[in-house]
């Protein structure tokens, strides 16, 4: 693996190290699983994010190193929307499938959650260099895919928190950046 | 318990552990055989040291014998929205928050109307400790060992008239001192209230400390009300006035969202709230969730003030 994307894959790890030892030294606050949900959400959505400002960057910002961390970082964010997934399954409902696909029926925040996590998994799973090759043309038209699943990560977010939207509303402006500074450049 | 959680706290406001374990004991002793709810006055008065230590209360645990929840994850994890919107944001802001001087203005359909001073409002009071279970809307719960006295000896005081069929709390608003209140994320200033039977309840307490000690800012000092059957919401911090009013009064979080928060807001494990269940809980300190009960455990005392109502569309 090139070096940068070892430094980067050691970045990228230290929230869940962080988990591993907070939750041993008991330093994430009085509910560390609350903690643990809201951290890993909030993981799996900045590198949703990360990745989808690499294009961007390199486009506008005639910033080209991005580019090689934009797998890294779009896989990452599936391995911290699958531990975010984990810890709702273990310890939300106690392993309870059906509790969870209640809550994917019922709940509208939970329907965008799983609807976000359901459309990342074949693009992780794709996202190697045999698959960009196997698939050809029709990669980079499975990999757009991203773009809806960003947006229903953070109406995820918006639909959950119960006064305060500052955060999902920065969120989204972000993310509205990322997208519109896709729109063809004019010369 | 798996987790420790060491949190910065100021010294002084720590009792330790051993001095307060003992004084639990003596307290346990004096209040052995003591059956009924309200226990027998003391003679004298209740004096409210600024900051520091209640000494001797009589005690009432009446959270079926369940272990304290420790006094740094009650004041380290707080929603009091006033003083900002994440869990530990009222610790940290805190500070500004000016408890004293502090005055409560008692209005609305009663005899003696007026604006007094918190000692006004304490000095005839006796003191005593009630542990009660707390069960806050998000599905979490603790057990607080408060420091207060019953709502329904306040409001005899003030007489009320044959009108005031509910009872209107009021926090402080000054974003000066509640920074939390310098954007709208709810309509200031926060509002509560009860029917005028729930406030008399015996249960129904206003608080002005916890842990044998003054109250933390964060936790909503001077003077809260708590009202253990009750989602934790309805258990108004930092109360600056109490009406009693002839018609339902308007509360906060019912009125930004009435399908999420009803005015009664009974702890209630059959209703759900529409984003997530209340059939369980998580007590602060346990990784795994436990069944929530009836009016909080609380259905023996309680459940007959809601005799007809239909619990699932008045929640
Ligand atoms: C790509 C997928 C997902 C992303 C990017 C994502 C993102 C987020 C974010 C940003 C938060 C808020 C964190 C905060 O308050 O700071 C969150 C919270 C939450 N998410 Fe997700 N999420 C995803 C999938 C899911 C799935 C599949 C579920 C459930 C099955 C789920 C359930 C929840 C729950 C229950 C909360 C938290 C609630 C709380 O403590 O208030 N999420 N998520």
């Amino acid at each position: 693996m090139p070096r940068l994307n070892l430094l980067f894959l050691g970045i990228g790890l230290l929230p869940a190290g962080w988990w591993v030892i907070g939750l041993l030294s008991g330093q994430l606050g009085a509910n560390p699983v609350e903690t643990l949900t809201r951290q890993s959400g909030d993981w799996a959505l900045r590198f949703l994010l990360l990745s989808l400002a690499c294009t961007p960057l390199r486009v506008w910002g005639h910033w080209h190193t991005p580019m090689r961390l934009r797998r890294q970082w779009g896989l990452f964010a599936y391995f911290y929307a699958w531990v975010h997934l984990t810890i709702i399954l273990v310890l939300e409902h106690e392993l309870d499938m059906l509790a969870l696909w209640r809550d994917v029926l019922d709940r509208p925040y939970i329907t965008f959650g799983m609807l976000a996590f359901a459309l990342l998994t074949p693009l992780a799973i794709t996202s190697t260099k045999g698959w960009q090759r196997r698939l050809g043309r029709g990669w980079r038209r499975l990999h757009r895919w991203v773009y809806p699943t960003a947006i229903i990560a953070v109406v995820h977010f918006l639909l959950l928190v119960k006064a305060d939207l500052r955060e999902p509303l920065i969120y989204g402006a972000l993310l509205s950046l990322l997208l519109l500074a896709r729109l063809p450049k004019r010369t | 318990m798996l987790i420790k959680r060491p949190e910065p706290i100021a010294p002084s406001e720590i009792t330790p552990e051993s001095v307060y374990q003992a004084r639990r004991r003596f307290l346990a002793l004096g209040a052995a055989g003591a059956g009924a709810l309200l226990l027998p006055r003391l003679a004298g008065a209740a004096t409210l040291p600024p900051v520091g230590a209640f000494g001797t209360l009589p005690s009432q645990a009446l959270a079926g014998g369940e272990a304290l929840t420790p006094l740094d994850s009650i004041t380290s994890y707080c929603n009091f929205y006033e003083l900002g919107t994440g869990k530990s944001d009222p610790a940290r802001n805190a500070e500004s928050l000016r408890t004293s001087p502090w005055r409560v203005r008692i209005g609305g359909e009663v005899a003696r109307p007026g604006d007094y001073t918190l000692e006004d409002i304490l000095q005839p009071h006796t003191l005593e400790e009630r542990i009660y279970r707390l069960r806050c809307v998000e599905a979490w719960s603790m057990v607080v060992p408060w420091v207060g006295f019953p709502l329904a000896d306040l409001l005899k005081r003030f007489e009320p008239t044959s009108r005031a069929k509910y009872v209107a709390f009021t926090t402080l608003y000054d974003p000066e001192q509640m920074p939390g209140q310098r954007r709208s994320v709810l309509e200031w200033p926060y509002r509560e209230g009860l029917r005028i039977d729930e406030a008399m309840h015996p249960l129904t307490l206003l608080a002005v400390g916890l842990y044998g000690q003054t109250l933390p800012k964060q936790n909503g000092a001077p003077l809260r009300l708590v009202v253990p059957w009750k989602y934790g919401f309805k258990s108004i911090k930092s109360i600056v006035a109490i009406d009693l009013v002839e018609s339902q009064p308007t509360t906060t979080w019912n009125q930004m969202q009435s399908s999420e928060y009803g005015f009664y807001a009974n702890v209630n494990p059959a209703v759900d709230h529409p984003r997530w269940s209340q059939a369980r809980e998580r007590r602060i300190g346990e990784f795994f969730k436990r069944d929530t009960l009836a009016f909080n455990g609380y259905a023996e005392q309680v459940a007959g003030l809601y005799r007809g109502m239909d619990l699932r569309r008045q929640f």
